[in-house]
């Protein structure tokens, strides 16, 4: 099932003819239009007429969160706001929020793209969706909701929190599909079971989540807890919100809006262009954006692209689910952790739960790092050498995986905080 | 069909076309629309060969056509409606429409020539009437009728029509964009360049707007009608009256 078969399934040759003109167009509008971009081009010395190819974009400069911040709130718009209908604000989780705004083409186009998104993952007018994200100024709620009205589903616009009415809302309206973070998906799960509710009586067949990264072993755990089919899928205010990329029911990476959004991979150090199919830090130009265009953004997150075709028919390249942010890559006695590789150890491990928090500190000179994870209540109730050989082999799997040694320590269950939006994952308590 | 990629084109010293891509696929109509001296003239001239491109590609049926004649880019199926019609004046309009399918006679089908005419006749019946008058004794619309039929006349997998609608009444120019629409439902592809962007916009399935031998805009004709910007500039919708911020 496709909602844009033409676009979605159109010739790379085709797609390559559309890019470059959207592209040229948009450089066009931000050097005529957007004072912030014009100034940087014309320091660069930049005659933008000279791009000539989406490769040559590479001669652009970068675009970055900071960028945003200096120009709050509405520096970077490239219409006055008189045309803009409708303003969102990052969720702020990395400091101060920044501001983006949307022409009523902007939000026709976002509602068409999330629909895609929406359907690649299964959802049709037939399915009953409730969308527990954060309506408000993130993007996440709204994001979602024109996008499953637009599908004809019928949207239950809940947001997040209060989760045990999630649940029985759930129940009462024979919920079909349920969109929020993954971790807010794995804490609906986990009350349903301690409600005693058998999750087959409910109507629940798919779920997409998004707004923070996740692991494979997270996406088995929430399909076996809610017996559903679970997509990924990726977004950011700074770009647009949901529907820049979104998993099929392949399952195997997220299509990404390719006619609408012209991605690069670089290595996050040398700003230099990764080797195809390399993990480095997903940068994306906005090819249709009418309020808020932006070029070359550097997301933060790191992904990397795939190129081989799908089996299900769409032409778009696709991402490998985030594997994490370039601010969250922690430097831990000269290595580079992810808190995502750590949660795939924990995933595979019996007796410990889904639940894990990271703590950074800094001793001396030297960083360390300390891992509490929840230990199922069995373990935790049993005698200390069973503790004592889970921790063990918490810390050899996770040597094993990271190369470096870091200390673990089991909590019990249910102490570490529980988040209905994007969960808290690093603590990290160093002051730089 | 038609796909466009960096052209620059101009005449003498003068730049007129800066950066132009865009693209046509088959069954379109797609509209460019822009101001006066914005370089939409030229971008059709360039690409049927009657001024040459300085750098970029032409490609029409993914052949390269560049380097081409005119009169072999009206042979491999691009024709032009050229502005002001440009008809024969002192032929009568049925040899204005036979002059029409010379291409034909190259390509040996002229056996489909007497066919082809009477079509003309059946999509023009006001040519049928006006037969054996000459053309420049037509009206502007009727002479503006002729210019279309003659351009089909050459079967071509693509039409590019430079300002039908210029000097026309507005029912007469109702009348030329309503053949356009058919033209486009019977399965031709349309390239048209206006400045009557309201029109233009109305009946297109997507369009370019071209500043200064740039696009600055493109997407849906539908979207772009709803554009500020294209309302402002072209749709003669003065926002700043409207109101402060």
């Amino acid at each position: 099932m496709y909602w844009e078969p033409e676009n979605e399934c159109m010739e790379r040759d085709e797609l390559a003819q559309l890019q470059l003109e959207r592209l040229e167009a948009t450089l066009n509008r931000v050097y005529l239009n957007v004072p912030f971009y014009r100034k940087k081009f014309d320091e660069l010395k930049i005659d933008i007429d000279g791009i000539r190819s989406v490769e040559e974009i590479r001669q652009l400069p970068f675009t970055t969160k900071n960028d945003l911040r200096d120009n709050y709130p509405y520096g970077l718009f490239a219409v006055p706001l008189r045309e803009v209908v409708r303003i969102h604000a990052s969720s702020g989780t990395t400091g101060m929020s920044t501001v983006v705004g949307y022409t009523r083409n902007d939000l026709k186009t976002w509602s068409n793209l999330v629909a895609r998104v929406l359907t690649a993952g299964g959802i049709t007018k037939d399915d009953v969706v409730q969308i527990a994200f954060g309506y408000g100024l993130f993007t996440g709620g709204f994001g979602i909701h024109y996008g499953a009205e637009k599908i004809g589903a019928s949207v239950i616009p809940i947001s997040s929190g209060n989760t045990s009415r999630q649940i029985k809302i759930m129940q009462d309206f024979k919920t079909t599909a349920l969109i929020c973070t993954p971790s807010y998906a794995l804490l609906i799960a986990d009350t349903i079971r301690e409600m005693n509710i058998n999750t087959s009586s409910l109507s629940l067949k798919y779920g997409l989540f998004g707004a923070e990264p996740w692991s494979e072993s997270m996406r088995r755990e929430i399909e076996q807890k809610l017996k559903i089919v679970a997509t990924d899928n990726y977004g950011l205010s700074e770009v647009m919100g949901p529907g820049v990329a979104g998993e099929c029911l392949e399952r195997n990476g997220l299509h990404i809006n390719e006619d609408h959004f012209l991605v690069e991979i670089i290595n996050p150090e040398t700003l230099e262009p990764a080797k195809p199919g390399e993990v480095g830090e997903l940068v994306i130009t906005t090819l249709t954006k009418e309020a808020f265009p932006v070029i070359r953004f550097r997301t933060r997150d790191l992904t990397r692209v795939i190129s081989e075709p799908c089996p299900c028919g769409r032409k778009f390249r696709r991402m490998n689910r985030v594997m994490g942010r370039t601010d969250d890559m922690l430097i831990i006695k000269g290595v580079n952790v992810f808190p995502s590789q750590i949660e795939a150890v924990l995933f595979d491990i019996e007796g410990t739960e889904p639940h894990y928090q990271i703590i950074v500190e800094r001793k001396g000179a030297l960083d360390s790092v300390k891992v509490l994870v929840e230990a199922s209540e069995s373990i935790f109730f049993d005698e200390m050498k069973k503790q004592n050989e889970l921790i063990e082999l918490i810390k050899r799997r996770l040597a094993a995986e990271l190369g470096i040694g870091v200390d673990v320590r089991l909590v019990e269950k249910k102490t570490l905080e529980r988040s209905e939006g994007k969960a808290k994952r690093v603590v990290d308590m160093r002051k730089l | 069909m038609l796909r466009i990629k960096n052209l620059e084109a101009g005449y003498a010293t003068l730049k007129v076309l800066r950066k132009v891509t865009m693209h046509v696929n088959p069954g379109e109509i797609v509209t460019i629309i822009g101001a006066n001296g914005a370089g939409k003239t030229t971008l059709l001239k360039t690409v049927c060969g009657l001024l040459r491109s300085r750098d970029g590609e032409i490609l029409f049926d993914r052949q390269d056509i560049r380097r081409l004649s005119t009169e072999e880019i009206v042979f491999r199926g691009c024709s032009l409606v050229p502005e002001g019609r440009q008809v024969f004046a002192p032929l009568s309009v049925r040899e204005n429409l036979v002059l029409g399918a010379n291409v034909q006679y190259r390509r040996g089908k002229q056996a489909e020539v007497k066919n082809d005419l009477n079509r003309m006749f059946g999509l023009f019946p006001r040519l049928k009437e006006r037969e054996k008058q000459l053309a420049g004794t037509l009206s502007g619309g009727e002479q503006q009728m002729l210019a279309i039929a003659r351009a089909l006349m050459a079967r071509p997998k693509l039409v590019m029509m430079d300002e039908p609608s210029m000097g026309l009444a507005p029912l007469i120019v109702r009348d030329i964009f309503g053949i356009i629409t058919r033209l486009r439902d019977e399965g031709n592809t349309v390239l048209l360049v206006e400045q009557n962007a309201k029109a233009a916009l109305g009946i297109a399935d997507r369009a370019y707007v071209l500043e200064t031998g740039r696009i600055i805009l493109q997407g849906q004709a539908e979207d772009l009608l709803s554009n500020r910007d294209v309302q402002r500039a072209y749709l003669g919708r003065d926002l700043d009256s409207e109101t402060d911020i």
